[in-house]
């Protein structure tokens, strides 16, 4: 087990509570399994009674070496390897790597391609704030809106599985496009769950963003500021609700978000609720996106020529888009054969963890659990 | 699922064509100035584009390198554009002085990333790569620090906090040392293992056996 079993901690434990800590303080586990941690995530607490004083991760429990196994697979081989890292917005990770090694080869996706990546990539956004919400919202104790956003997610995956055949993992893109063309329907279903979404949006909007009980749970919890979040990387939802209009996908735009009108939501205090409202807002402007995008998809060809054996010329490329968690780039290097040289993955997540410590310190225990889940964390993608 | 085959046939391929003192693509051994850049055999080993061969790294001639070779001198080793992508190389002496220039009077405000890369046939085996970007101008540079074996680079966290758990990422993986890290521990693998798996010479069947078997109970992991 990653971070030392039971005797290093306690060695740990003792350490802090003579030098650190006073005497009082006492150090809980949270976790690897714990329902709140959204997978094998160990925070260590140190508390004084039930406010917390430090916190500390132990991660690495699903550290698969996702880099090293890059550095054995041709570049279409490692493609659906991606989609294990993030695996609940696996559409976006490989948005992100089917572009950098485009990129890598000086070479761009058909406009149609681009178009139906977009959309694709949008719902996988709303898909991954469902879950997010409604786990979120679990986790502080209101059960209902769970099962709503599973049910909006399923039309979601619905539409994935006409595409490509899976749910989750879906493999949905190929490096120079599309494999699938659009199935015959697809507008026609992507505007039904937009048209429809508004008003299911509602509903959590009735059940949650009023309630004097979600309020005092998240209102001033876990604050940081829009200077705390840059310093420490910070990006995404996060980042905006700290009141930082920033957005990869109109800072430098990708795929084909140039082309559509959208807003950027931001907070203003930084806290749970705020992250709360941005991500909500973000569901809304995703769903405007897919309306725009689904007007006017080009006609044309699906996948540029790259060729069957990808040698991408020595050299190296670095790309990012905003995936639903904020910030995730790929570091591609290539030494001219048909396996990358290396490969290094910035992953919104492990990044975002770190301000954990500075968003707990000082609140209660209870609040952990909210800070955690407002940071919205994939254990995947934390430790790939 | 790889054979053994496979891993070694793979681990010939790093070779960076010549032996010794030969480099990865567009790092440069000496600070040549602008002339030729190791952009080497580029032309001979690009088989995807039949069109013009352009050079993929070229030399950068900008305000902003110009800005930094005028600042730092020797300091920089030498500024490239790959792809469009501007990188500077730099003298690891110099980094936490680079950097700190970088974050406040060039406003790259966000370290977005910070890792590493292995060339064992090089002289300076280690590249050490960060990647800065600037919420004022929109900009990202890289910056590109060679680093030999066994030696250690001053860690960024004063400057940028976010880099305490890259450079442990870093240090777990590659196992290099950051200076002055408030707390340098593995972080994905456990704490007591050995080896650094992302090292070229790291076969990817490897593992540290001992560990796996007493504290999984189980003769590989494999």
């Amino acid at each position: 087990m990653p971070g030392g079993v039971g005797n290093t901690l306690h060695e740990d434990a003792t350490q802090t509570s003579k030098t650190l800590l006073g005497a009082d303080e006492l150090v809980l586990n949270m976790g690897p399994q714990h329902p709140s941690t959204h997978g094998v995530l160990r925070v260590k607490l140190k508390l004084d009674g039930e406010r917390v004083r430090g916190t500390e991760c132990v991660i690495g429990y699903l550290h698969r070496g996702v880099e090293k196994i890059a550095e054995h697979r041709t570049y279409q081989q490692f493609a659906p390897y991606v989609d294990r890292m993030d695996y609940v917005a696996a559409v976006s990770n490989g948005l992100g790597y089917c572009e950098t090694v485009e990129k890598l080869l000086s070479a761009e996706a058909p406009p149609r391609a681009r178009v139906i990546r977009t959309i694709l990539t949008e719902l996988q956004r709303i898909a991954s704030h469902l879950l997010w919400l409604g786990t979120h919202a679990l986790d502080i104790g209101a059960l209902t809106p769970l099962f709503y956003c599973m049910r909006e997610r399923e039309e979601i995956l619905k539409i994935f599985e006409k595409y490509c055949g899976a749910r989750l993992t879906t493999h949905a893109f190929r490096i120079g496009g599309l494999q699938y063309e659009a199935y015959d329907l697809f507008e026609k279903d992507v505007e039904r769950f937009c048209k429809d979404f508004e008003r299911r949006i509602q509903e959590y909007v009735d059940l949650l963003t009023g309630n004097s009980i979600w309020i005092g749970r998240t209102r001033n919890v876990g604050v940081l500021s829009a200077e705390d979040c840059i310093a420490l990387g910070a990006s995404g939802p996060v980042l905006r609700a700290s009141g930082v209009k920033w957005d990869l996908r109109k800072a430098m735009p990708y795929a084909a978000y140039d082309q559509y009108q959208f807003e950027i939501p931001v907070g203003t205090r930084g806290d749970t609720y705020d992250r709360y409202i941005v991500r909500m807002e973000e569901m809304r402007q995703s769903r405007l996106i897919c309306l725009q995008a689904i007007e006017n998809i080009p006609p044309g060809a699906i996948l540029a020529r790259v060729g069957k054996v990808l040698k991408p010329p020595p050299g190296e490329i670095y790309h990012s888009i905003e995936s639903p968690k904020g910030i995730l780039g790929y570091y591609i290097v290539s030494d001219g054969t048909i396996q990358p040289y290396r490969v290094r993955i910035r992953p919104p997540s492990f990044v975002n963890l770190q301000a954990l410590d500075k968003m707990a310190r000082g609140h209660l225990v209870s609040d952990v659990v909210a800070i955690i889940g407002t940071i919205d964390i994939v254990l995947g993608e934390v430790d790939r | 699922m790889v054979d053994e085959s496979k891993a070694s046939q793979s681990s010939d391929s790093l070779k960076p064509d010549a032996a010794g003192a030969e480099s990865g693509p567009g790092t440069p051994q000496t600070a040549d100035a602008p002339g030729v850049p190791t952009a080497k055999p580029v032309a001979p080993a690009k088989p995807a584009a039949t069109k013009t061969p352009v050079p993929v790294q070229v030399p950068l001639d900008n305000e902003l390198s110009r800005r930094y070779r005028e600042r730092f001198g020797a300091g920089i080793l030498d500024a490239l554009e790959d792809r469009k992508q501007p990188y500077l190389v730099i003298d690891a002496a110099k980094l936490a002085e680079i950097g700190r220039y970088s974050r406040d009077e060039e406003k790259f405000e966000l370290l977005e990333d910070f890792t590493a890369v292995d060339w064992p046939r090089r002289e300076k085996r280690f590249d050490l790569i960060a990647i800065l970007y600037s919420f004022t101008h929109n900009t990202r540079l890289r910056l590109k620090i060679p680093l030999a074996e066994g030696e250690q680079a001053a860690s960024l966290v004063e400057i940028w906090p976010t880099a305490n758990w890259l450079e442990r990422e870093i240090f777990d993986l590659f196992g290099i040392v950051f200076a002055g890290h408030p707390n340098l521990r593995r972080i994905l693998l456990p704490d007591e293992w050995q080896g650094h798996p992302l090292r070229k010479d790291y076969d990817i069947l490897q593992q540290d056996t001992p560990w796996v078997r007493e504290n999984l109970g189980i003769e590989s992991g494999q």
